[in-house]
This record gives C-alpha cells, sequence and structure tokens, in this order.
C-alpha cells in the first residue's frame, strides 16, 4: 500500500532524493537545512514532501542553525535529520558534540564534495572520513554508515534514523556526490515491510527518574520535552541527574558509558556485505561511491585466476576492528581504494598490525576509480607480495 | 505521651520553580541575573500554565546557566546556538512555550545571526536577554555591548567600539515585543516577562543588569549596591519611542520601557496560511503602481 509517506513502487530517482525518500518512510517529520551542493536535492525533496505528511521543513540561516534546530527538534519528539556537504559539515561539528553529548538521536546526512575549503562542489570526494570521526573536539565514539547507490540512499538512511534512535545518538550518513546524483531505479517497499525503530521513553515517576543512569546497554531511556519529567539537558559534563559536575570522577563515569554504548554495542551496529573471502589471497576494502568499481575489478581479476575476495563496509564508524583482525592472518593483502589520500585505509593499516600489507589506491577526487585502476592497484600489490617473498 | 512537636519546614514559595539540589548557584553577589531569574518565576506562577507546557533554553555563560536551575525542561545548550535550538524544539512540539534565557554575548555576539532570523521569521519563542554589557564567566572580556570607552580585560585602554542597540535590531529584524527593563525593577520586569511569553511570535525583554565583579570593578563604578542605584538613577522610562531613540551612551540616561508591541502571522502561521494558497501568495501578478 502506498502512504504518502512510503511511496511503495519502483522509481528512478537520484541518490539525494532516495535519501530523502527514506527519511520520510521511516518516520522522519522536521528538516532543518541549508543548501549546499552536492546535497540540496535532499533538501529540496524535504521541503516539497514534508508539509504533506504533516512535517516541518525549514531553512535556516546557516549549518551551525540548522544541526542546532535539528538537535531541539529531536528533543521535541521530532525524528529529526539535516543534510550537507564538506562545507556545511565543518561547520556542523560543534554541535555534533552537543548532541554526542546529551544523547540525542538525529541523522546528519554528508553528501561528500571535493575539498579542502570550497574545492570541488559539483564533484565526489571521500575526503571527509576522518572528519566524520573525530572533527568535533574531545573524545568520542560516533555511528557512520556509507551508502554505495541510490537503493542503498534509501536503506541505510532508514537504517541511520533506527541506530539514531536505538543507541540516542547523531548518526552520519556519509554518502558522497557520486552516490547523491546517480540517477537509476530506487524500490520502495510496502510500509509494513520497512523496519521502524522509536526511541523508549521512561515510563517510571518523574521524582525517582534518573535520566542517565543506564543498565547493562548503556542506553538512557529519555524523555522529549513536555512528558513531565522536568529534565535537565547540557553540554557540560554531567551526573545520573543530568546535572553538571565539574570534576574528574563525573567526567570518567559519563565518558566511559558514552564510550562504552558503541563498542560495547558494536556488533549491533557493524553491517558489512563479503564477496570470495574464503581462501582470498588479496581482500578489496571499500565503501561508498568506490564499492562498484572495485566489485567489477574483482570479477576481472577472479576471472583471470587471481584469488582476490572483496569486504564493502556499510558501515565506517565503529570500525570493523576484529574482522581485519581475523582476516589480516588469513591473507596476504589489503587493498584499499578511496577517493582521498589514505583514511580508511590507515584504520585497515591499523588493524592488520603487519600481519598483511595494506596498499591504498587513492584518488585526488573530481571522480572516482575506474574498475581497471583498481585492477592495476591488485596486480601492484601482487608484485610488492612478490618481491617481499623472494627477499625472504 | 508526650506529643512530639511538628517541624514546619518553611519553603520559599519559589522554590517549586527552582532546583534545590543544584543551589548554590554560581552567580556573584550583587549580580543582576539573580533578580531577572526571580521576576520569571513571579511570571511563569502568575501565568497558570501547565509547568510541563514551558522549556528554557539557555546558550553558554553567566545567564546561559538559568537554565540549569529553573524545575523545567530545560537545556543548557552551545555557546550562541540557543535560539536555532529553541527554534527546532517550538517548532516540533508547539504545544510548548519555548523561551530563550540567555546573556548579550551569546545572543549578540557569537550568536547574532539566528538572533536576526527567528526575529524576521517570526518564530513563536521568547527571548530574555540578560545584559551586562561584557562576559562575565571569563572574566570580563569586551562584549558587542559594551558601552564605547568601557574597560574590560580585552580593551584594557577602553572600548573603542560601538555597542548594538538591542531594541533597535530586535525591531528592525522584526520582533512583534520589545521592551527593555532594568534588572533591579521586578515588578516592571516581571509585568513585561508576562507579556511576551503570552505574546504569539518572537518578542524579545533586555533587562540591564549590573555586573559589579567583572564590569563594575574596572569601570569604578562602585559596590553591587552602588552599581544597582546608579543605573536606577541614569535611567527613564519612555514607553513607545521608537526604538531607534533608545540607544546607550556617555552623558544619556539609558531609555526603559515597551517600544514594540504589534501583530503579525508567526512562522507556523505562515506555513498554514501558504498551503492554503497554493503558492499564490508571491508574486503578485501585475504591477505595483507608486501612489
Amino acid at each position: 500500500m502506498t502512504s504518502e509517506a512510503v511511496l511503495t513502487g519502483e522509481h528512478f530517482i537520484n541518490g539525494d532524493e532516495a535519501c530523502a525518500e527514506g527519511a520520510l518512510a521511516v518516520g522522519c517529520r522536521f528538516f532543518g537545512g541549508y543548501p549546499i551542493t552536492p546535497a540540496t536535492e535532499v533538501a529540496e525533496t524535504m521541503a516539497r514532501r514534508l508539509p504533506a505528511v504533516g512535517g516541518i521543513f525549514i531553512q535556516m540561516e546557516d549549518e551551525i542553525a540548522s544541526i542546532a534546530a535539528v538537535l531541539g527538534a529531536a528533543w521535541g519528539g521530532a525524528k529529526a535529520m539535516t543534510s550537507t556537504s564538506g562545507p556545511g559539515f565543518s561547520l556542523m561539528m560543534e554541535n555534533i558534540g552537543l548532541g554526542l553529548v546529551t544523547e540525542t538521536p538525529c541523522v546528519i546526512v554528508n553528501v561528500q564534495r571535493g575539498g579542502p575549503s570550497t574545492g570541488l562542489p559539483t564533484l565526489c570526494s571521500q575526503g571527509d572520513m576522518m572528519q566524520a570521526r573525530w572533527g568535533s573536539h574531545g573524545h568520542y565514539e560516533i555511528i557512520a554508515i556509507s551508502p554505495s547507490s541510490p537503493q542503498e540512499m534509501f536503506n541505510f538512511t532508514i537504517r541511520a534514523f533506527n541506530l539514531a534512535e536505538t543507541f540516542r545518538m547523531p548518526v552520519l550518513v556519509m554518502a558522497d556526490e557520486v552516490v547523491g546524483h546517480t540517477l537509476e531505479r530506487v524500490t520502495i517497499p510496502p510500509a509494513e515491510e520497512i523496519v521502524v525503530v522509536n526511541r523508549k521513553k521512561p515510563t517510571g515517576s518523574p521524582e525517582t527518574y534518573l535520566p542517565y543512569k543506564t543498565d547493562s546497554s548503556f542506553i538512557p531511556v529519555l524523555p522529549d520535552a513536555g512528558d513531565g519529567y522536568k529534565i535537565h539537558v547540557t553540554g557540560l559534563t554531567h551526573d545520573e541527574r543530568g546535572y553538571p559536575g565539574m570534576d574528574a570522577k563525573t567526567q570518567e563515569t559519563m565518558m566511559t558509558r558514552l564510550i562504552q554504548k558503541v563498542r560495547k554495542n558494536r556488533d549491533q551496529i557493524l553491517d558489512y556485505e563479503d564477496y570470495f573471502l574464503d581462501g582470498a589471497e588479496i581482500v578489496i576494502v571499500t565503501y561508498g561511491s568506490s564499492v562498484r568499481p572495485a566489485l567489477r575489478a574483482m570479477r576481472g581479476l577472479r576471472e583471470d585466476g587471481i584469488n582476490v575476495g572483496l569486504l564493502k563496509l556499510n558501515t565506517v564508524w565503529p570500525f570493523a576492528e576484529d574482522l581485519i583482525r581475523k582476516l589480516a592472518k588469513k591473507v596476504e593483502a589489503f587493498v584499499v581504494p578511496e577517493v582521498n589520500f589514505g583514511q580508511i585505509s590507515l584504520e585497515v593499516e591499523r588493524c592488520s598490525s603487519g600481519q598483511a600489507l595494506t596498499h591504498l589506491i587513492s584518488h585526488a577526487g573530481g571522480g572516482i576509480h575506474t574498475p581497471q585502476q583498481v585492477v592495476e592497484g591488485v596486480k601492484e600489490t601482487l608484485r610488492m607480495l612478490g618481491s617481499k617473498r623472494t627477499k625472504k | 505521651m508526650k506529643q512530639k512537636a511538628k517541624v514546619e519546614t518553611h519553603r520559599h514559595p519559589k522554590d517549586e520553580l527552582l532546583r534545590e539540589a543544584r543551589m548554590p548557584h554560581i552567580w556573584c553577589p550583587g549580580c543582576g541575573i539573580g533578580s531577572a531569574v526571580s521576576a520569571a518565576i513571579t511570571t511563569l506562577k502568575k501565568m497558570g500554565t501547565d509547568y510541563d507546557r514551558l522549556a528554557i533554553v539557555s546558550g553558554i555563560g553567566c545567564t546561559g546557566r538559568v537554565a540549569g536551575y529553573l524545575n523545567l525542561d530545560s537545556f543548557h545548550t552551545t555557546h550562541g546556538r540557543a535560539i536555532p535550538f529553541a527554534t527546532g524544539l517550538k517548532l516540533a512540539k508547539p504545544e510548548l512555550n519555548v523561551f530563550v534565557f540567555s546573556g548579550d554575548g551569546d545572543l549578540f555576539s557569537i550568536g547574532g545571526n539566528h538572533f536576526m532570523h527567528a526575529a524576521r521569521r517570526n518564530i513563536d519563542i521568547t527571548i530574555f536577554c540578560v545584559n551586562n554589557m561584557n562576559y562575565g564567566m571569563t572574566g570580563g572580556q569586551v562584549s558587542a555591548n559594551t558601552p564605547t570607552g568601557a574597560i574590560t580585560t580585552t580593551t584594557p585602554n577602553g572600548n573603542t567600539e560601538i555597542p548594538l542597540n538591542l531594541p533597535s535590531v530586535a525591531a528592525a529584524c522584526g520582533a512583534v515585543y520589545v521592551a527593555r527593563w532594568l534588572s533591579v525593577d521586578v515588578r516592571r520586569l516581571a509585568q513585561s516577562f508576562h507579556e511576551a511569553l503570552i505574546k504569539p511570535g518572537f518578542s524579545f525583554v533586555e533587562v540591564i543588569a549590573p555586573c559589579p565583579t567583572a564590569f563594575g570593578r574596572r569601570n569604578r563604578l562602585g559596590s553591587a549596591l552602588e552599581m544597582t542605584k546608579l543605573y536606577n538613577k541614569n535611567s527613564v522610562i519612555r514607553n513607545g519611542v521608537h526604538p531607534d531613540e533608545t540607544v546607550i551612551e556617555e552623558g544619556k540616561k539609558m531609555v526603559l520601557g515597551k517600544f514594540v508591541d504589534i501583530q503579525r502571522p508567526t512562522f507556523l502561521e505562515g506555513l498554514s496560511t501558504v498551503s492554503q494558497l497554493k503558492g499564490t501568495m508571491w508574486p503578485q501578478k501585475k504591477v505595483a503602481s507608486n501612489s
């Protein structure tokens, strides 16, 4: 059945539009944003579609205001989202930290473009992957997912909201210009087939309620404004009551729980797809718009008798550390094509800790790798492995 | 058996709106924020609005701490961003009466852009700005509201810039209610807070408050009491004057009063109007005449 919010059926739309449709389908009813290429179509789609489903669209004065409004709307009970690209993502960093420390569920979409600075507004890059991980000040854990097609823009935006509602934190959708602007078939399933997670709400007496006291999940159960709990929400380090505590002990308790919330629940968050990992000599580790050329390269190489597998990271943060550690013991090398000069490849290298070679195939941005470039990268890796063996 | 004497615990009538577990507060003796908060509590009690229908948002700084002390749903956000946060909160849950309590540095130096746009959009929120003419929490630096010539730690030879005149800014940006009062005048302040809170649209009340510790001391304005008296003596109530006539400057009395009280559709009212008109509100497809 088609509803206003879930446009069940086959559509010919681009990744940005698919992202907006995913948000609407999972119940997003507030969008605060600022126009920026190549993410503008997300905002435009939301501006057109939100009023029809009783939601609010507001174009804010900048990206700082956009993310602030999104956090406010989330505390007003709405599933809320903003979308942006590099320059706007930089402006959002401070309030992403506020969202993390106040445990505010929301989704931030970054359709990456070439940087630094104004860079390449209309062209692709994966240069913000480490900014997604570390861009706001202070130490934290974050969740970031990486769609590689318009269909995944739809599916993964739904998952981003479900993760945000489950773990009560901002979740980043790290798309890129190629994924955002690819125009192709997107299938929107019937509403009843879409998994929708809604935040848990407290039910006990407000008198004895401790907002930031958690069970072994490390996830707090928090009310919305107006629920009668008179909650205090602050960006200052706070205790279980939500009250500021300016001392090392409060900092340790709060920080440890915030870190554990992601680390201890990593298995619930991680999502990846693997191809021919069993007995693979070389594994291509890939995400976002690099996935398609990498898959094509893998198929060609396997036809030529080269034993190559592929690992597609659907979640980039938290990083699939255990998986890479395990694989590093079995394979000879990892090959990482990235539209940057080495970001996720650094994580792969860290986790393989010398047990397998890590070879980066970098692309400066403005486009993505051709399958042939990935093939060359794998062949180069084979030569490196060969000379290593000869030396031994 | 002797009857045990019943112990009467006397509570101040305002305690119900304060988070007693958070006392003592951080404000210095003689600071004007306390009386502004007191006036706000008087208003909130008198309004009769269910406390669960109220939400306070603050930014950073001495006044930014108000959210933490009021026993309401309260949000202590990032520096300068209280207004956009309040915008999102109000739009997502319009049944809440959302008000912002923050300082001049927060709302007009780092956050000035957001003030301008929320006023322009006529978001239905109320802004209480405690103007203590400097950054108190960090020890007294120059703000966008420090008077020309005043000494602060970052203007050791005197401020060479002119301060923003907040009623002018608010009125020019489209606020529907604009007033300025002294923190010491709790009665008029509470009355003005009340009017602002029940007014649909973007309402603004500036509260001129002494900061004896950081601002008064460096500018030899005397003790907290002397400073309060000085502000009182050097001010005049002129309700209804044009906001541009309320500039605070040397040799002139500070003009207090209510300067703007008008009606225009709020952001949400505008949305429903536009959806009824199906986008035909603008442009009008005829040439405007000069007459």
